[in-house]
């Protein structure tokens, strides 16, 4: 929970429903919460060069509505927020399709954005969950394991792997959004 | 078999599947284990560095890196985890969520 004694309202899911932002920001927050943000991770048609025509997310699904559940729990710790909802597809997109939704709300734009974007980049490193795309050439590649093994960068230091999830540097191929 | 005779009856499956963890596989990995999942048997402090090196040989995944993020009932665990019966190991490409 962060500063104070308010109580943090936190809700993550996995779904094949698509995003609705709208739905999001209904009652999202309090009336303390003067700030509200909200993040949408979109599918990008272009990946590295390469056009996209269609893809899908698998997850895990068990283990990344618990590491999601975690990562808000984190972050709300470590900012004064009212409210994170968090919340990721699986199955196929269609492109400009939101992949990715998180919600905001708090009583200061600082530790909103801050705390948007600290769940953003979490998901990106730890939530397991997998992009695979098919490309107008006809090709399929699971994003994030380019090159197909061994040892994809970014993952061969024992205190990587011990901390677990240090997948993909937060820069790297494969993002959903931006 | 009356309900007296119960303790001494021999326990096969029980006492073998106690001895397993299962193992599962997602993404790239899976379609190079080619299958979702399988189970495998586990000794008293079995570590997960160890069960990994066992799944890089021919029967398994070959390709695997030799330090692949690996979850345990739900959660990252490190290569020394040691692992009991029952476990759920998952072993997890790299990610590209978001």
């Amino acid at each position: 929970m962060a500063e104070g004694s308010r109580e943090v309202a936190l809700r993550v899911a996995l779904t094949r429903a698509p995003l609705e932002p709208e739905h999001l920001l209904r009652d999202l927050g309090s009336h303390g919460d003067g700030a509200v943000t909200l993040f949408l991770g979109r599918v990008r048609e272009v990946n590295e060069g390469r056009p996209v025509v269609r893809l899908s997310y698998e997850a895990y699904r068990e283990m990344a509505e618990a590491e999601l559940g975690r990562i808000v729990r984190e972050v709300a710790q470590a900012h004064e927020v009212g409210e994170i909802v968090a919340l990721h597809r699986v199955g196929a997109l269609e492109l400009g399709e939101a992949s990715v939704a998180i919600a905001v709300a708090a009583p200061h734009r600082a530790p909103c954005y801050a705390a948007s974007r600290a769940v953003i980049e979490e998901i990106k490193e730890r939530l397991p969950v997998w992009k695979k795309e098919e490309y107008a050439d006809g090709t399929v590649a699971w994003v994030g394991a380019p090159g197909n093994l061994p040892g994809p960068p970014g993952r061969a230091e024992p205190e990587e792997a011990a901390r677990g999830g240090r997948a993909a540097p937060g820069d790297g191929p494969g993002g959903g959004e931006g | 078999m009356d309900a007296s005779s119960e303790g001494r009856a021999p326990r096969p499956s029980p006492s073998d599947r106690e001895e397993e963890v299962r193992v599962r596989f997602f993404g790239l990995y899976r379609e190079l284990a080619g299958t979702a999942e399988r189970r495998m048997s586990v000794s008293e402090g079995t570590t997960v560095g160890e069960l990994v090196a066992r799944l890089r040989g021919p029967e398994g995944i070959p390709e695997l890196p030799a330090a692949p993020a690996v979850a345990v009932n739900l959660e990252y665990a490190s290569p020394d985890r040691s692992l009991r019966a029952g476990d759920e190991v998952a072993l997890i490409p790299p990610v590209s969520g978001g």
